[in-house]
């Protein structure tokens, strides 16, 4: 990346995460109307695609990831309706999500898919793709992770995923560890053995402040779909800021569609009042990007912490040294128990 | 001692480590291994362990079924494939125990349920899966002390020890344990999470069961019952393990597991093959001592159409 290319009237589709992997940083807590109100203006500030779900997808609501305030099926039907451009998309991660909710998305409205697999189980998800093609849904792989897969490896893995019928593949930097070295990397593997019309995506996490710097990165050799929320609602330090990331692309001449100040007016009045918490570069996000842990963690392992009478950091350390992966909510618990009990503040009355 | 001749469909990881569990077993002897791929190297492990094999599928077995006295098959192919496989067996008396997700005939967890299958003198028991033979005793060491309203079973594997059927087909594995939840472990609802975890060195096997009580838990009787469930699992899968539980919060009960196989064909992070092959050969025992005994009769039914 020596010098910066050119990027004049390139076309990037930017596809916002505010509503689904912004509902890990309020803990599933969004009411329907606050879903209605941020997606109708991404809508109005030209945003074409808005992810809307549990933060955790389909089959999201459990005790491994929390209940949200209303089923995927409600938030869709509220939000569907009132969309004049958008189109609303969902997330479905094979051995949490099925098939029976995949087909119920498609009912209630929603036109787009990411199936995420972490990044060296592509083969997992050959079903749903399969089947989101079939009805006639924009299907995505979603590589989550892609910092613990090398690009050759990653390469592989997509192509499987574009094999059962993915029109986008893309790299998921979901500890917020990848620096834009790292993203060129896998951009380029992935470019040399995908079909041309297979398009690449990007999905930041700004634990290392890098969403930006990563997009465009991935931009510049190639990536032709970008996730980003605004406000930076999402896990962990939340995912790329959309409307820096707007402002940015405005700046470069990279063609989004978005309205910038529309949508600074959205995060300045509508989502920074939302946030229980700021959602920013702070020691335990850092901690995920510096570690490379999975960004939803983040919240489970401050509860875990707090209960159990340990640093938050110490848990995710731990949980990164153990190469846990998205899903495994249920570990930090777990960690958190044996990390006690080593340490004297916990007594096992079982044991 | 009279043994119990017995079939293996399925030459794949769960095949092979069922030879194992069966040649060491007092009343069970493993015969055949059946496959449909000539070049198979599960196949190949079959013959060199002593076991007559053929590449023409179940057909190519029939033939063999009442001169070599099989009686008991065990089918570790597919959910698509499993209820053929089973029509033709059961024409012939050969009682089934399913390794799939096809869950055509009655769901056994050993410890839980399996005396009234073979009371019930059962032609076809399925074996649920892996993630539900984990997880389902501990639903059950709840739900026998006090109701459950719901449960939630969360199994990780390693990578290295799911094979290309099951990780092709993940739905199935995920609906028949989900299912499995509330019909053995005695939950009113349930839902099942798996992960794959790539992790080199691979992890042992881990699992989650959370229960909601309707009422407050009864801690004492809960935490007794549990440690005796385990006793019970750990008689067939030595390595079953509480790691930290059970916690209680509120209404939910909170079980970590692990669970370490024995080791025979891949190594011991594998404990999700061990407890499924463990669990399918102590159900076949079950059988074979009720047959052995004259309790049971195995009767031959008519080849669905």
């Amino acid at each position: 990346m020596s010098e910066l290319k050119n990027l004049k009237g390139r076309r990037v589709l930017v596809h916002d995460m505010a509503l689904r992997d912004g509902m890990h940083a309020k803990r599933e807590q969004i009411s329907t109307e606050q879903m209605v109100k941020v997606a109708t203006a991404l809508d109005d500030a030209g945003v074409p695609l808005i992810q809307v779900s549990h933060g955790a997808g389909l089959g999201g609501n459990s005790l491994q990831h929390g209940f949200a305030m209303h089923s995927n099926e409600e938030y869709w039907d509220a939000v569907v309706p009132k969309m004049k451009r958008a189109k609303i998309s969902c997330l479905l991660i094979p051995g949490l999500g099925t098939m029976k909710e995949l087909h119920s998305a498609y009912d209630h409205g929603v036109r787009s898919v990411h199936v995420a697999t972490h990044c060296t189980e592509a083969d997992t998800s050959p079903q749903h793709i399969a089947y989101a093609r079939k009805l006639g849904m924009d299907a995505t792989g979603f590589l989550m992770m892609a910092h613990l897969n090398d690009p050759k490896g990653l390469a592989e893995q997509g192509k499987l995923m574009e094999s059962y019928g993915a029109q986008t593949v893309y790299i998921t930097d979901s500890a917020g560890y990848m620096l834009p070295n790292d993203v060129i990397e896998r951009v380029r593997a992935l470019r040399a053995v995908l079909k041309p019309e297979t398009e690449i995506g990007f999905h930041g996490h700004h634990n290392l402040g890098m969403g930006i710097a990563n997009s465009i990165a991935a931009i510049e050799e190639g990536a032709s779909r970008i996730d980003a929320s605004v406000g930076g609602l999402g896990a962990g330090a939340g995912n790329t800021p959309l409307e820096v990331f707007i402002a940015v692309c405005d700046r470069m001449g990279i063609d989004t569609g978005c309205d910038l100040f529309k949508l600074m007016d959205l995060t300045q009045d509508v989502i920074f009042p939302m946030m229980d918490h700021i959602v920013r570069v702070d020691r335990s996000s850092l901690t995920l990007g510096f570690a490379g842990v999975y960004s939803t963690f983040l919240l489970h392992a401050d509860r875990a912490g707090k209960k159990y009478g340990l640093p938050a950091r110490d848990i995710l350390v731990e949980l990164g040294r153990k190469k846990m992966i998205g899903g495994q909510e249920d570990m930090i618990e777990d960690t958190a128990l044996t990390m006690a009990k080593e340490r004297g503040l916990f007594k096992d009355k079982a044991a | 001692m009279t043994k119990i001749k017995c079939a293996i469909i399925g030459p794949g990881n769960i095949g092979t480590d069922l030879i194992y569990k069966l040649k060491r077993s007092p009343v069970l002897d493993p015969v055949w291994m059946v496959g449909i791929d000539p070049t198979s190297e599960g196949l190949k492990r079959a013959r060199e362990m002593g076991l007559k094999t053929t590449d023409q599928g179940v057909d190519g077995l029939l033939p063999h079924v009442l001169a070599d006295g099989v009686q008991i098959a065990f089918d570790a192919t597919s959910a698509y494939v499993h209820k053929a496989n089973s029509d033709k067996l059961n024409a012939l008396g050969v009682l089934m125990v399913d390794l799939t997700p096809a869950a055509i005939g009655g769901l056994c967890v050993p410890p839980v349920n399996l005396a009234s299958h073979a009371k019930a003198q059962a032609m076809n028991v399925n074996m649920i899966s892996c993630a539900g033979q984990a997880t389902i005793p501990m639903v059950n060491a709840v739900a026998r002390v006090q109701s459950v309203g719901y449960a939630e079973i969360i199994a990780t594997v390693s990578s290295k020890s799911i094979g290309p059927g099951t990780r092709a087909n993940l739905d199935e594995f995920t609906y028949t344990t989900s299912n499995a939840v509330c019909a053995v472990g005695g939950a009113r609802t349930g839902k099942a999470l798996v992960i794959i975890n790539p992790a080199d060195p691979p992890m042992i096997m881990r699992n989650t069961i959370y229960c909601l009580t309707d009422d407050e838990p009864d801690q004492e009787r809960i935490r007794a019952s549990v440690l005796d469930m385990v006793k019970e699992v750990q008689k067939y899968v030595p390595g079953y393990r509480l790691v930290n539980g059970p916690v209680f919060d509120g209404k939910k009960v909170a079980c970590f597991m692990e669970v370490a196989g024995l080791g025979d064909y891949l190594p011991t992070y594998a404990g999700n093959l061990d407890i499924m092959t463990a669990a399918a050969a102590r159900t076949a025992e079950m059988f074979a001592t009720e047959i052995l005994a004259g309790r049971y009769q195995l009767k031959a039914l008519k080849e669905a159409a």
